[in-house]
């Protein structure tokens, strides 16, 4: 009997003890255009030794696992502690509240309060995270393209015809196979469509049909993937809401200009080195305005934790300034922290190159509509961009007519709405 | 239990490894005869079904029965408790067309693109897949120089992951592929293979038959060399021409491994996904867009997620999927009931 109990009360410790260990996880889902995986994991290594009871586990995961399979295990009411995600505002429900649980709440109002909303249920004064970086979507040239074809760059105020006429003279005299490229994603296309007068949200707040701005562009767009100037491998290359960069081509050297965004800087920094000189050009300009799309990542809380209170110490940590400054000087990204960008940065990079085109995004900030400042907290900017994505591709293949492709958009996003029962 | 089995007693390594086996089962081999004389045969098959039952239960009709409740629901959220009662208005809109012909009139026209695209790719994938699969199994049935290296090289494509077999081929076909590399090599301009319509779909078909064919030659292989050989010795006697010989020895003794093969290629061409996925991503536009990248997409990927018409689509995968095995099995059983007739 003696034997028995000794032996249940070890299995009892010993479960205990495991218990123990587990309950001091933090799991982070995390995804990388560039360093900034590196830099994380850096920065966390130094947490966990001023905070040894805290066990942080970095999972360097695709863009594509956050987009596609993190909301399935959120809805599943599982997941991670702690995510990257750009998707903030239509998963806000899963996000946990930090505001009870973080040292200073005022500290995260006042420095990460003005892109709060994106990330928090519409109505409520949650805190869920932070942006580990703001995002401006935006164009690059290959300026040595540029000079070899003995074209003049287009100016400041350039339009997307001069660019796009610019760009096809240099690929022809360059023997690049494609002048241009934009990325496949409704977002970096937004750009453009809000450049050229389009207004995504009706007066209700959901789903405005595509109006003649957004058409005027769309038509544009297409018309350039059909003839070549844009690249048809980007656009014409995948089913449905599938996201394809250009990057790869813009590094090899094979576009004059390809439409991204801030993002790509250390992308660019790091793997285009000293191979070809290249500029940021902020966005060209459309009818109406030269604006860009506003956007970025955030680090959230996830409410379905088991460990809360590590979590927020975790959050706390990456949030501070000394912290946010380290990573954005190291990672070249533009930081979301108000005292941060208001002391100034010095990134630590030695391309004069990166450095000139970090300066041109910050400028670009100034020429953001205010639709473009609005998409990031709007419950449905994902849905118009998915519906954006699948039709346009199909036209651009030559799948489906242009007015057919604009009676799809509308008829997706009505079903989602129809779908979501909002 | 093998004792009096011939040449299965001797007193070898093998014996003494086997030994301990055997006096396991003959520990069993008591209480079940019992068992057996008790429940009667058909009562003992039930027992030892039982467990693989339970696990079968679990993994593959609770989930079935779990979908088709999906099927029937409605709203975004993933969890079933929180979903809306819709009846069958996901089925009604799948089928929501003015001309089932043309996929433009359909509500769900993506559901009907991939339906016609995973139609035409059966269709010729199998066909193909089966041509191919029984012509190589047939070369290397004959005595070649180095025979098992051949079929080494034929099955090592099964072993690789769909991914990487996705991502083979596209580094092969893609503008700046290897391919290109070759034709700019003979002079050639490079060609954007996987951005033209029909282009990618020979690709999907080609890689999916490069990808899985091993596994069916192999198969078909087993049955080739289970054909006795004398039979070809007596036809050769009769001075029989090696096409007859085919058609009245070779194609009737290897019906029953062609049936598993058209059986499993069918299958599987219907669910055909991940290396196209890899490949084209369905592109261009939809062209390489099957029902399973459907399913996945509409249930997982696009923003805002539909598992109900997802669920609803797969259902009815399933049943397309369930006409066609049946159909199979018939085919089987009156040509097995033809053979015995003979």
């Amino acid at each position: 009997m003696r034997k028995t109990r000794t032996l249940l009360a070890a299995l009892a410790v010993g479960l205990l003890t495991s218990t123990a260990a587990l309950a001091g996880d933090v799991r982070i889902m995390w995804y990388s255009d560039g360093v900034e995986g590196e830099v994380l994991k850096d920065l966390l290594d130094r947490f966990m030794k001023e905070n040894p009871g805290i066990n942080v586990v970095l999972d360097n995961v695709s863009y594509t696992v956050v987009r596609e399979q993190l909301p399935v295990q959120l809805e599943a009411g599982d997941g991670p502690d702690i995510a990257r995600v750009t998707n903030l505002k239509a998963m806000s429900q899963h996000w946990l509240d930090l505001r009870p649980l973080v040292a200073d709440a005022a500290y995260w109002d006042t420095n990460f309060g003005a892109q709060a909303d994106w990330m928090r249920p519409d109505g409520s004064n949650q805190i869920s995270g932070f942006m580990t970086q703001i995002t401006l979507a935006g164009g690059f040239a290959n300026k040595t393209l540029f000079d070899q074809a003995g074209i003049a760059m287009p100016g400041k105020d350039a339009t997307w015809d001069d660019w796009a006429r610019a760009s096809k003279q240099v690929a022809e005299s360059q023997q690049v196979p494609f002048a241009m490229a934009l990325d496949r994603s409704g977002h970096r296309l937004s750009g453009p469509i809000l450049a050229y007068g389009s207004n995504y949200i009706g007066a209700d707040g959901k789903p405005a049909p595509l109006d003649d701005g957004a058409k005027a562009f769309i038509e544009k767009f297409v018309g350039w993937v059909g003839d070549g100037t844009m690249s048809k491998d980007v656009w014409v290359s995948a089913a449905g809401s599938t996201y394809r960069a250009g990057a790869d081509d813009f590094i090899n050297g094979q576009l004059a200009y390809y439409y991204s965004g801030s993002w790509q800087v250390p992308n660019f920094s790091t793997k285009i080195g000293s191979n070809f000189d290249w500029v940021a050009t902020g966005s060209p300009c459309g009818p109406a305005n030269c604006t860009g799309m506003t956007g970025g990542a955030g680090l959230v809380a996830v409410k379905y934790t088991k460990n809360p209170t590590e979590v927020a110490k975790v959050m706390d940590y990456l949030a501070r300034e000394d912290i946010v400054k380290e990573f954005s000087e190291r990672t070249l990204f533009l930081p979301a922290h108000k005292g941060v960008v208001e002391k100034g940065l010095d990134f630590k990079t030695d391309d004069a190159q990166a450095k000139a085109a970090l300066n041109i995004f910050v400028g670009a900030t100034g020429s953001l509509s205010d639709i473009a400042r609005k998409l990031p907290g709007w419950f449905w900017s994902d849905t118009y961009y998915a519906a954006l994505v699948t039709r346009v591709s199909q036209a651009a293949a030559g799948e489906m007519p242009l007015a057919e492709a604009y009676t799809r958009i509308d008829a997706d996003i009505a079903a989602k709405i129809k779908d979501s029962g909002r | 239990m093998n004792a009096d089995v011939p040449g299965k007693t001797g007193s070898g390594i093998g014996e003494v490894v086997l030994a301990p086996v055997r006096f396991t089962m003959g520990l069993i081999d008591a209480p079940l005869r019992w068992l057996q004389r008790v429940t009667g045969i058909s009562g003992m098959a039930a027992f030892f079904l039982l467990p693989n039952m339970l696990i079968f239960g679990i993994f593959v009709l609770l989930p079935f029965f779990i979908n088709f409740a999906y099927s029937m629901t409605g709203g975004t959220a993933l969890f079933l408790p929180d979903r809306s009662f819709v009846g069958g208005d996901q089925y009604a809109r799948l089928f929501d067309c003015t001309n089932y012909l043309n996929a433009n009139s359909c509500a769900e026209d993506t559901f009907w693109t991939a339906v016609g695209n995973t139609g035409w790719f059966v269709i010729i994938q199998v066909t193909l897949m089966i041509a191919v699969s029984l012509v190589t199994a047939l070369i290397l049935n004959r005595e070649l120089a180095a025979r098992s290296f051949w079929r080494a090289v034929f099955f090592f494509p099964v072993l690789l992951s769909p991914v990487v077999v996705g991502l083979i081929w596209k580094w092969i076909l893609q503008r700046q592929g290897l391919m290109n590399f070759g034709l700019y090599g003979f002079g050639f301009d490079p060609y954007a293979w996987l951005n033209d319509r029909n282009w990618a779909f020979a690709a999907t078909i080609g890689v999916s038959i490069w990808a899985h064919m091993g596994f069916y030659t192999l198969i078909l292989l087993a049955g080739l060399q289970a054909i006795p050989k004398d039979l070809y010795e007596a036809a050769e006697m009769d001075g029989t021409r090696p096409t007859r010989a085919f058609l009245r020895i070779t194609m009737p003794l290897l019906a029953p491994n062609l049936l598993v093969v058209v059986v499993l290629v069918l299958i599987k061409a219907v669910q055909i996904f991940d290396e196209v996925y890899v490949l084209t991503g369905g592109g261009p536009g939809t062209s390489t867009l099957y029902l399973t990248q459907y399913i996945y997409e509409t249930g997982f990927a696009t923003q805002l997620r539909n598992p109900g018409l997802a669920a609803a689509a797969s259902i009815l995968m399933g049943v397309v999927l369930v006409v066609l095995t049946l159909m199979q099995l018939g085919l089987s059983r009156s040509s097995e009931k033809k053979g015995a007739r003979k």
